[in-house]
């Protein structure tokens, strides 16, 4: 079967597998940047207790394998009288990870900021709530979007692998789609194809956007 | 709460232990692939062929921006479609070689454009041939600044291992799948597999780190 035979019989499932990995994409990416901002910041935190939770947090979520934590998730903790729907226990795994890395690039942008932007905030009697939310984290995060642009890429790729506990996304249609057809380069070329479309131009220039409006907003365009 | 049985965790160790070896062969064959050919990747990038130099670059984009779990279906399932039988463990090589060789050509990129103006010059100026400059001169001084990226990857590429579980390689997660549907008792496998990714890439990490710091100073950087 020719390619355009493939796309024209099949289309409808690529696309619908295609909207659940990006509807993944989006909450995974919501969640990420939350559990990245709170445990950045909890990790540049006095408190020795809410340091520890950070560090204990990231390097759990760093230093084991995003399928583990994913299986863990939703195998696992049910025998804990904690059942999780299959779709939020892909977003959850998946954010939760990213968050992980995450929370590396906050604490990288916020140590980032000059020490006379700390300093002028304390002198004009800013609270730590007031500084952090209207000096620092302004700037930091000015610093820190390049590197979150790679970040969406790989959490973009991390939702490929939801398809591991049957969420129907992209990747879970093209599985399904070959096993009962076998026209394998036509469905596995066609998914990589879509994926590399939504990272090249969805994920990328949104983030270019991003860091462009934000550094105008700062007036440093 | 917490139905653990030690006496199941003792009877399977054996047998996750045995996996975590396949985990490494496998870590450490893709790491040897991706290192070569993404040395390859990274001088091909440099030749004065413009065209040459786009395509790689192209083919380097796309490879980072897709799925790696829907590249080692694409090797695996895309062969037999040609007449080309690959072994599980083959396919799984290629693709995850292939993929952390773009990875880690753009670290050797970096690398190589670290290297001062002067230093090119020079090797002109001592009548080199291009071999003899990359060889002699460029790549050693290329490879330090690059360490600590590659083994940034080192360790990216030991948890990407368990997605060949999807294609059969009998690595950890693909074990503990056959330890839990065996047993009914998904509880200890794979909580023991996320111990061992922790125990395994916690120290790996810190390894990586201490290395850095001594070739920064063997640099004298």
């Amino acid at each position: 079967m020719g390619l355009y035979d493939f796309l024209a019989q099949y289309w409808p499932r690529l696309l619908s597998g295609a909207g659940i990995t990006v509807a993944q994409f989006l909450l995974a990416a919501a969640l990420g940047v939350a559990i990245s901002l709170c445990m950045g910041l909890m990790k540049l935190s006095q408190n020795a207790l809410l340091r520890g939770t950070a560090v204990t947090y990231i390097e759990i979520f760093r230093g084991t394998s995003l399928v583990v934590q994913l299986y863990w998730i939703f195998f696992v903790l049910p025998l804990f009288g904690l059942t999780i729907e299959k779709f939020t226990a892909g977003y959850l795994a998946v954010g939760m990870n990213i968050g992980a890395y995450g929370a590396e690039l906050v604490r990288g942008g916020i140590l980032s900021v000059p020490k006379g932007q700390w300093e002028a905030a304390l002198a004009i009697n800013m609270s730590p709530a007031q500084r952090m939310r209207r000096i620092i984290l302004p700037q930091a995060l000015v610093n820190m979007l390049p590197p979150w642009g790679n970040l969406m890429i790989e959490l973009l790729k991390g939702t490929a692998l939801v398809s591991l506990i049957s969420v129907a996304d992209l990747m879970f249609e093209s599985r399904q789609i070959n096993s009962s057809t076998f026209l394998s380069a036509q469905v596995f070329g066609a998914a990589l194809v879509i994926y590399y479309l939504l990272a090249r131009f969805l994920v990328t220039p949104f983030m270019r956007w991003l860091e462009r409006h934000m550094a105008r907003k700062l007036g440093r365009a | 709460m917490f139905d653990w049985k030690w006496e199941f965790t003792w009877e399977i160790l054996p047998r996750l232990v045995y996996a975590t070896g396949n985990t490494l062969i496998a870590a450490g064959a893709g790491y040897v692939i991706a290192v070569v050919f993404g040395l390859m990747l990274a001088l091909a990038q440099r030749t004065p062929s413009r065209a040459l130099t786009f395509t790689v670059r192209e083919f380097v984009e796309f490879i980072r921006s897709t799925p790696l779990i829907l590249q080692i279906f694409f090797v695996f399932y895309v062969g037999p479609q040609f007449g080309v039988r690959l072994s599980p463990w083959m396919s799984g090589m290629i693709a995850i070689g292939l993929h952390y060789a773009c990875y880690l050509s753009e670290v050797y990129r970096g690398g190589i454009e670290s290297v001062p103006k002067g230093q090119w010059e020079a090797a002109i100026a001592l009548n080199m041939t291009t071999a003899q400059k990359y060889r002699r001169v460029i790549i050693p001084q290329a490879i330090p600044p690059a360490l600590a990226g590659m083994g940034n990857y080192l360790v990216g590429i030991f948890k990407d291992t368990p997605m060949l579980s999807v294609i059969g390689v009998a690595e950890l997660i693909h074990t503990a799948n056959a330890i839990g549907s065996e047993n009914y008792r998904f509880l200890e496998p794979y909580t023991m597999v996320g111990i061992i990714f922790l125990a395994i890439s916690l120290p790996a990490a810190g390894l990586i780190r201490l290395f850095e710091g001594y070739v920064r100073r063997k640099l004298g950087l």
